[in-house]
């Protein structure tokens, strides 16, 4: 019996609150860990690295951020373009601003920047509510879009209006500009994604992390038994930016290069990481790693098998896209509205009992 | 004048009955044109089982919605522990401590039981973010200690083969006894319960009896309720309010109150002049 | 008066009739909301494919050519007829409305009970869906739109008004499409309006929107309603569609009307049909006058892009249930 569930019985407090309770869970995250730090590297190519891991780590940890927002606080934001923005720009000034400053606190600062602004487009969160929240962010989303467009200090005055990378190092191996390694970037983007991911399980499991759920389920009851709506929004708002800027951030620097912001930004970046939070499950940490790992693999995919193999011109492959990732979320979203998370517990119940039915 | 200090009784079965804990002054509450609640005045004694009874509609709820600062009223005052209350918001009341349980079950569905409770835990927990971030050392320990607290309630209330499940998925009877779990797990000095056993049968009605009993008995809570069933009202209250149209038309004990003519009319539905 | 204030009045007069083509697109949203619950995000994108639609149909295009052509290796392009307008026209509406049955069908019928940020995402998956699939059913070029009506400066307009401003002004410049397009929109919002307080078929509507379970209780077919609804916001979503698209020519960026409609929806409340006709003026006017006042002389210009959100967001902080929302009363 390799996966045993049952007859485990916790003596403490301390190993019921486990995240992997379970023997054969705990090892396989090692095991994985493991994998994705030591084998890993030696076997990754750039093509592997830019089309699938590099997108998947840098989208996890937008997916965590907006699922503390949404999915843990329950405030639904459109706004994650804008504030991915707001990470990736302040990345690009203290880049060029201040050529000495590590990398590694480059992107981290701006992870508390966008967090500052997270907590000003939050504000409103206080007196509007539901939906209407939802088309409020959309404000925060066009103005950021139009600010960095417009107000040239941003980019520094170039003429393009678009930001470069500079060539940075870490530990002596180029991380951004045109010399980077395969390796060198997945390990930098996998280590702040673990560290990140542990840092929000945390905080979910807390104190914090009940009175977000609180305010999600009924703010109302939520405040008469003693929490401070506007203290648990705003958190939630700064957590989520704080981690949705390092994701911006880090996709400007590590991955793309060069930004524009109206193309890279967008409204639809912002129905994207949306998607991803979704699909995987509001409310679940494992959910945002699925939800990501879903709509980065998709369109690789489906752009294999269609232009690949069907050898179909590449703008029908697009639209198929459309049409496939449509439908598939309407589908997704008719037969489990709470996503992959609990489709993946509700086929561990069901191998539970295997094969018996019920 | 600071509330009035009576004297501190002792009631037939040992319990201690203290001074004023909170009072209510000519409160008047008014939505719009409707006047909920005119001009009432009672006060509540420390560990004593205070009733508020009244047909429907007499405002009985809205009373409670002030005393827990859901509501402010355009007129009168409220003191508690000798204070008078100012603008204060629900959260900064429920740490004072006041706790509450609704009519209409407001607990959070998509969370366990365990979580559930635990959620009362929330004005007790201090821990800031840095620290939770890191868990290990100062929120693990805190978390663990609460969960101990949590567990005496839980064992009190004998839900504990529910503790994990999430609480939509319960039936009614148990969904009030995690909300009544809830509300113990704050500390609470005065307890608010609006119709606790609504919906009830006889049974579940008398364990929740017991519960409450047990409640002011052991941890010597203050206990204001809301309640319809007579019988309940007779059985586990100290003192009764009663209330009609907004007003109070009695005030006293169950004895006092049960024959009172005016309660007795505005149950018997007798036309008012 | 200076010709510059006239030339206001010109920036505010052009703001109206943006303005109601705004509450065209936020009626559409309006009324799905009422009867559903549901905000339609793919609304905009009904637009795009309505339009589309009705150009494939005029010029003769064969539908979903380029994939045929991908997959069998052929190279047919065209019918070779044209359809006349009037008849497009119909056939379109008849398409809008088997695209409400589908739906209906399809999506509404199983997201029945589930949250409304649930139904939201379901639109926004339908929303993709649908432009994918106008994609590739009509090709993704920009299409000209030409249904007769007449386009560029009305010469009458700026002739008979010229004598407002002195020397300096030469009268309102004010585009022909945009004069007829307000006269449509005014009409259809009149028509819709009347639909819905005098009809038997508008009067369940009401109903519908107010509480589903009482609606159905009196026997009335949710399934149906929700049908119709559908179809008439295809049909608004139609003439919202020929109309940007006559101006702008049918491409993608039709689209994102569907996103302008937002702030006049948040400020007019979701549920209410005279809020979106005075939210859509409102934002149409208030954009227009920023831009032209503020906008292009201090910050640059293309303010248009953000201010109707602003403008909604510090109004809904102010009344978070919009001008004529319902009340927000939360009781425990």
């Amino acid at each position: 019996m390799i996966y045993r569930e049952v007859g485990d019985f916790k003596t403490t407090y301390r190993a019921d609150g486990q995240t992997f309770p379970i023997r054969f869970d705990r090892i396989r995250y090692y095991v994985v860990l493991a994998i994705a730090f030591g084998v890993v590297p030696f076997l990754i190519n750039d093509y592997w690295l830019n089309a699938i891991l590099l997108p998947f780590l840098i989208y996890s940890i937008a997916a965590i951020g907006l699922n503390i927002l949404t999915g843990y606080c329950g405030q639904v934001s459109l706004g994650t373009g804008g504030f991915m923005a707001v990470g990736a720009y302040s990345c690009y000034k203290l880049m060029t601003g201040f050529p000495d400053l590590n990398i590694f606190f480059c992107v981290m600062l701006s992870g508390l920047i966008t967090a500052l602004v997270g907590i000003l487009f939050g504000l409103p969160s206080l007196r509007i509510k539901g939906f209407y929240l939802a088309v409020a962010t959309l404000a925060a989303q066009f103005f950021l879009v139009w600010m960095f467009n417009k107000v040239s200090w941003f980019y520094n005055y170039s003429a393009s209006g678009q930001i470069n990378a500079p060539e940075r190092t870490i530990l002596g191996q180029p991380i951004t500009g045109a010399e980077t390694s395969a390796p060198v970037t997945y390990l930098f983007c996998l280590s702040i994604l673990v560290l990140l991911a542990i840092i929000a399980r945390n905080l979910t499991r807390g104190h914090l992390g009940r009175s977000w759920m609180a305010i999600r389920d009924m703010d109302i009851a939520a405040e008469i038994i003693g929490v401070n709506p506007l203290k648990a929004k705003l958190t939630a708002f700064g957590i989520s930016s704080f981690y949705i800027g390092i994701a911006g951030a880090l996709l400007f620097s590590v991955y793309l290069g060069a930004v524009e912001v109206g193309e890279v930004f967008g409204i639809q970046k912002s129905f994207l990481v949306l998607f991803m939070v979704i699909i995987g499950g509001l409310g679940s940490i494992f959910g945002s790693f699925a939800g990501a790992a879903f709509m980065v693999l998709l369109p690789v995919l489906l752009k294999n098998v269609l232009v690949g193999t069907l050898g179909w011109p590449t703008d029908i492959a697009t639209h198929m896209e459309f049409v496939i990732v449509g439908a598939l979320i309407i589908v997704f979203l008719i037969l489990e509205p709470h996503g992959l998370a609990q489709l993946w517990r509700i086929i561990k119940e069901k191998l539970r009992l295997w094969p018996f039915p019920h | 004048m600071s509330a009035a200090i009576a004297e501190p009784t002792i009631t037939e079965d040992g319990r201690r009955i203290g001074g004023v804990v909170m009072e209510m002054r000519n409160i008047t509450l008014r939505f719009g044109g409707v006047t909920a609640i005119k001009d009432i005045s009672f006060d509540i004694r420390e560990g004593e089982v205070r009733a508020i009874i009244g047909p429907n509609g007499a405002g009985k709820s809205s009373m409670l919605n002030v005393i827990n600062g859901f509501y402010h009223p355009q007129e009168g005052e409220v003191w508690f522990r000798g204070e008078k209350r100012g603008p204060m918001k629900p959260y900064q009341i429920a740490r004072q401590g006041i706790a509450r349980t609704f009519q209409n079950i407001a607990l959070f569905k998509g969370m366990s039981t365990l979580d559930n409770i635990m959620t009362g835990r929330l004005i007790h927990m201090k821990t800031g973010i840095l620290g939770q971030a890191i868990w290990k050392g100062g929120a693990e320990r805190e978390e663990i200690e609460n969960r101990e607290r949590v567990e005496k309630i839980i064992d009190f209330l004998e839900i504990q083969k529910i503790r994990k499940a999430p609480v939509g998925s319960l039936p009614y009877g148990l969904q009030k006894r995690v909300e009544l779990g809830r509300a113990l797990a704050s500390d609470p000095q005065l307890l608010l319960l609006d119709e606790p056993m609504a919906g009830m049968n006889v049974e579940e009605k008398e364990d929740m009896s017991r519960f409450i009993l047990d409640v002011n008995d052991e941890f010597g809570t203050t206990i204001a309720l809301i309640e319809h069933d007579m019988g309940v009202v007779m059985d586990i209250s100290d003192r009764v309010v009663v209330m009609d149209y907004g007003a109070k038309i009695g005030d006293g004990t169950p004895d006092e109150v049960r024959q009172d003519q005016k309660v007795i009319d505005a149950y018997l539905g007798v036309s008012h002049d | 008066m200076p010709a510059e204030f006239w030339y206001g009045v010109e920036v505010m007069l052009n703001g109206l009739m943006a303005g109601v083509m705004y509450s065209l697109v936020a009626l559409g949203f309006v009324l799905i909301f009422k009867a559903s619950g549901i905000f339609n995000y793919a609304q905009g994108v009904m637009a795009l494919f309505a339009a589309q639609t009705l150009v494939g149909i005029q010029t003769g295009l064969v539908p979903f050519s380029h994939l045929i052509n991908a997959m069998l290796g052929t190279k047919i392009h065209h019918f070779g007829w044209n359809v006349p307008t009037f008849l497009a026209i119909l056939l379109t509406i008849g398409v809008m409305v088997l695209f409400a049955i589908i739906v209906e069908k399809l999506v509404l019928k199983h997201l029945v009970n589930q949250e409304p940020i649930i139904l939201f995402m379901a639109t926004i998956g339908l929303a993709y869906f649908l432009e994918g699939f106008g994609d590739l059913m009509w090709g993704s070029e920009i299409k000209k739109l030409d249904i007769g009506i007449p386009q560029g400066g009305n010469v009458w307009v700026e002739e008979s008004t010229a004598f407002l401003g002195g020397e300096d002004f030469y009268g309102f410049y004010l585009d022909t499409l945009d004069i007829y397009a307000t006269v449509i929109a005014i009409a259809l919002v009149a028509s819709l309006v009347l639909f819905s307080q005098y009809t038997k078929t508008g009067r369940a509507l009401r109903a519908v929107a107010d509480d589903h379970q009482a609606a159905l209780s009196v026997g009335i077919s949710l399934r149906t309603i929700w049908v119709i609804v559908w179809s008439i916001a295809g049909f608004v979503a139609l003439v919202a569609g020929v109309m940007w698209g006559a101006k702008s020519g049918v491409q993608f960026s039709l689209s994102l009307i569907a996103l302008k409609a937002l702030p006049v929806l948040m400020l007019g409340g979701f549920t209410s049909i005279p809020g979106a006709i005075i939210g859509g003026l409102i934002i149409g006017v208030g954009e227009k006058m920023f831009e032209f006042l503020i906008g292009a002389p201090f910050l640059g210009g293309a303010t248009e892009n953000w201010f109707a959100y602003m403008l909604a967001l510090v109004f809904l902080i102010f009344r978070p249930q919009g001008l004529f929302g319902e009340k927000i009363i939360e009781r425990v």
